[in-house]
């Protein structure tokens, strides 16, 4: 049983707040596609370009820019520091890489914030890159061993020795792989025990992606992503959009994944994320720093959590950490699902959203699991992924936190003006989930300002 | 972009000596601004009688009491074998045709020792049907002789004139400002114009290396070509500048706007709040909003006889109703209120017409009946609008023409090629300058005196 930790103090009222001043980043591409041969390094910097022309940061020292990759080449050892020199920023803008698997972007997002409200920064920038497409391929274990003992090599007869270990299997390339690495189980495999496990409909599932580029399409049409998202290599808009898909279309789509369980495969291309390359940024500040060069703060990242889950042995799903961060932060804040105007759950799988969805409406997952005392509660369809979410606009790893953040930041402001202009004066909120793998999940809280 | 081949070979080597003896036509490469270059590379002469020919002499020469001038070597007479870089015909006081004979006939051997990249710029008062017709006739015959010596002139100098209303004495910034500008080589590709000063408004800058300083201007359509240029010379003359492009453009745009320390907009300018938007962006990011330059259009090109409805109406959409309607935004905001500037871009087709330009030409003589016609609301202000219509310019658009058409193109000007984006970006960074407050209203053509119109 999963006990939930106590919960340490809300943070103390009075230090600076840390509010997203606005984002940027390039068209998601399919994996092979416009960006198939363009590095992370080169999509990193190209968000961070138009990040910095949209909002004037030429020859700006930032207090630090944080970001990061999953799939990674080694010699991208400082991808993010890298980016920066790139860039029109201040070379004297400091810069470290952070990987958290696809909570990359999001935790880059709390870690800025947070060095903001304790008064460590004024200003940074959270981002995260990947590439699917310009993956490292490695030399195999057995190679590797053989070079590095080759290197070591001082006699003729020792060098001779040491190849005589090289087998012809050692030739072949290693390619990346983002299984889980103690159950050798892809992240769908994993997603179709749990989709299974809380029975979860093919309907259901086809309905969230129908959704997803219903309201992508809708936001684009709309002129939304104009102030969000800067063209890249000839690509306007999110490749993997289609504007045009329908629930017949999407229910005829063959099942991929779950397919040698014993209930019926649900989870298809359609609607789960396929391999994707691109690039976020989002620009965070202090309100003093944002107020001092005429940006607009849109929304503060009050308080954030992340969880992890015991998938190994099976006792949560692979992608469930959410579950469990979520109500711990809700109850930290002192609020509840009703208290959210825009929820964003990551759509890694749409029986992700589902699975996370089915739980919080289980009393009796609620009661054992997370301890809580009733039900979490009922997400509102009409608040969950507003502008649709990663089925949609496909999933670079560590690119969808800073996708995520930078698009709700625009709504929450949008709503608060909303109702402002309506004669409503309260706080709106925004829930922030997003899993990741190794059984991470990591949440956060923004509220418009 | 392609590039003048036949410019590069008749001005080297053994082909400039050919194209020489059989007599081809040889554009020359034109003198164009570069940081810390002379305003004229020799000696000015002033030419004329009278106070007017002795005030702006003292002025170049910057023995002016009142003015601090520019100190150039400035002569009254013209020399044996001087090389004469410059010369200013001060025709203000003209009063009957006959009195043009001295002046010009004074001027005629010194044209054929102008420096190459030289300048002819008469200064003259404007005709006009109240006068008496002597006087009419004498001031109108100025215009008819300027551009007759522009086109006689070779080695790519240029002849332009300033044209005064009565009222407006020769000290007037716009006056000054626009002699300046025609001296200098910021006006490489403006050729056989004479443009008006209406007003003695404006103010000479502090530094006449960034007119612009502390101003802030949106340029749209900025991502490239001549929205690009005018980008980057606004930025050099020291704006701030907001570059506005289609989302589309993002990219390309965000680079514009990091190379000119701005920041990019990504917007339709055809959109209803596209006004607003930019209003909001340039005030709450940059404090206030000075210079508007129209510059995005688009063409659809067919004969009227085949035209269709979207061709028509989204050029009219793009090229002019997007204009009216931001310039409404801005004039009824109460913050586009210190000297405020609107540059559009118009076009030769625009006053000539051109085949299969039907749509074009109505959106860009829209244009130009736009500016006559906001000029005056902007005036209270010490506000202006003016058009600045292109010629044939080196752009990714004239690149995509018929080879030989384009070289036809390129050789029907006095200056025999065509200009580059920075000419037209050059003219509009004058327009939008202060010292450009007395000219209201008007096109200036950046043509290299193009043979189509006037």
């Amino acid at each position: 049983m999963a006990a939930t930790p106590s919960s340490p103090p809300a943070p103390t009222t009075g230090a600076p707040r840390a509010v997203v001043v606005g984002g940027n980043r390039i068209p998601f591409a399919r994996a092979g596609g416009p960006y198939a041969r363009v590095s992370n390094l080169d999509m990193l910097t190209a968000a961070l370009d138009g990040l910095v022309a949209r909002f004037g940061l030429q020859d700006e020292v930032l207090g630090e820019v944080v970001a990061g990759a999953v799939l990674k080449h080694s010699r991208d050892f400082n991808l993010t520091r890298e980016a920066v020199l790139g860039s029109p920023l201040s070379a004297r803008t400091p810069a470290y890489d952070l990987q958290q698997a696809c909570a990359t972007g999001l935790e880059a997002v709390v870690s800025i914030a947070n060095k903001i409200r304790l008064g460590q920064v004024e200003s940074g920038v959270a981002g995260g890159v990947d590439s699917a497409s310009d993956v490292p391929i490695a030399v195999s274990e057995g190679l590797r061993r053989t070079l590095l003992t080759l290197s070591r090599a001082r006699t003729v007869p020792q060098r001779l020795k040491a190849a005589a270990a090289l087998r012809p299997g050692d030739l072949k390339p290693a390619t990346p792989r983002t299984d889980e690495p103690r159950t050798g189980l892809s992240m769908g495999e994993h997603q179709a025990f749990t989709t299974a496990q809380w029975g979860i409909s093919r309907q259901a599932q086809d309905e969230i992606a129908f959704a997803s580029h219903q309201r992508l399409a809708a936001a684009y049409e709309a002129g939304f992503f104009d102030d969000l998202v800067t063209p890249y290599r000839g690509l306007v808009r999110d490749q993997n959009l289609r504007a045009d898909t329908s629930l017949e279309k999407l229910g005829k789509l063959k099942p991929v994944f779950g397919t040698r369980l014993d209930t019926p495969a649900t989870m298809t291309a359609g609607n789960s994320t396929p391999l994707t390359d691109g690039a976020s940024t989002v620009l965070l500040a202090s309100e003093g720093w944002a107020q001092a060069r005429g940006l607009t703060p849109l929304a503060a990242v009050v308080d954030a959590e992340t969880a992890a889950v015991d998938f190994v042995h099976g006792e949560d799903g692979l992608l469930m950490a959410p579950v469990y961060a979520v109500p711990r932060l809700l109850a930290r804040q002192g609020l509840g699902l009703g208290d959210l105007d825009y929820v964003e759950i990551h759509e890694a799988f749409a029986s992700t959203v589902l699975t996370t969805l089915a739980a919080w409406e289980d009393k009796e997952f609620c009661l054992s699991r997370l301890g809580l005392d009733d039900a979490l509660g009922t997400v509102d369809r009409e608040r969950l992924n507003v502008h649709g979410s990663s089925l949609a606009a496909g999933h670079p790893f560590a690119a969808t936190g800073g996708r995520i953040v930078a698009s709700v930041a625009k709504t929450l402001h949008r709503r608060r003006a909303e109702l402002l202009a309506a004669g409503e004066d309260r706080p709106v909120r925004a829930l922030v989930s997003v899993c990741a793998a190794g059984g991470l999940g990591v949440a956060a809280i923004l509220e418009a300002v | 972009m392609g590039g003048d081949t036949y410019l590069d070979l008749v001005n080297s080597g053994f082909t400039a000596k050919v194209a020489k003896q059989l007599g081809l036509p040889r554009p020359a490469r034109l003198r164009r601004y570069r940081a810390g270059a002379p305003l004229v590379d020799g000696p000015v002469l002033v030419l004329g009688e009278g106070g007017d020919a002795d005030t702006l002499a003292q002025f170049l020469s910057g023995t002016s009491p009142e003015h601090k001038g520019w100190d150039l070597d400035v002569r009254r007479h013209a020399g044996e074998g001087t090389r004469f870089a410059a010369v200013v015909l001060a025709l203000t006081d003209v009063a009957h045709p006959r009195d043009l004979a001295e002046p010009l006939l004074t001027l005629a051997p010194v044209l054929r020792t102008l420096a190459p990249g030289g300048r002819v710029v008469t200064v003259s008062r404007a005709p006009s049907p109240d006068q008496a017709p002597a006087l009419a006739a004498a001031r109108q015959g100025v215009d008819g002789a300027l551009r007759s010596i522009a086109k006689e002139l070779r080695a790519g100098a240029t002849g332009n004139g300033v044209v005064l209303a009565d009222d407006v004495p020769v000290t007037a910034p716009a006056v000054l400002g626009a002699l300046r500008f025609l001296l200098s080589a910021r006006s490489a590709y403006v050729d056989g114009q004479l443009l008006p000063v209406d007003s003695a408004a404006g103010a000479l800058p502090a530094d006449w290396e960034r007119p612009l300083e502390g101003r802030v201007a949106v340029v749209t359509g900025a991502a490239r070509g001549i929205g690009e240029a005018i980008a980057t010379t606004l930025a050099r003359d020291g704006a701030t500048v907001v570059a506005v492009d289609v989302p589309a453009a993002g990219e390309a745009l965000a680079a514009v706007a990091n190379r000119v320390r701005g920041t990019a907009l990504q917007l339709d300018v055809t959109a209803d709040d596209a006004g607003g938007r930019i209003l909001e962006h340039a005030l709450g990011r940059h404090g206030r909003l000075d210079v508007m330059v129209h510059n995005a259009g688009i063409t659809r090109d067919k004969l009227l006889a085949n035209m269709t409805p979207d061709r028509w109406e989204s050029v009219i959409a793009v090229n002019i109703a997007a204009q009216l309607r931001i310039n409404e935004a801005l004039l009824t905001s109460g913050d586009f209120t210190d000297a405020p500037r609107i540059v559009s871009l118009a076009s030769t087709s625009g006053i000539a017409g051109n085949r299969g330009q039907s749509n074009y030409a109505a959106s860009k003589g829209g244009v130009i009946g736009m500016v006559q016609a906001t000029a005056p609301l902007l005036a209270a202000f010490g506000g202006t609008a003016n058009a600045v219509a292109p010629g044939f310019i080196e752009t990714e658009m004239t690149a995509r023409m018929p080879a030989v058409t384009r070289q036809v193109a390129r050789r029907l000007s006095s200056l025999q090629q065509g200009g580059l984006p920075v000419d037209v970006a050059e003219a509009v960074a004058f327009l939008a300058s202060p010292q450009a407050g007395g000219v209201v209203g008007q096109v200036l053509r950046v043509c290299g005196q193009s043979m189509v119109g006037r």
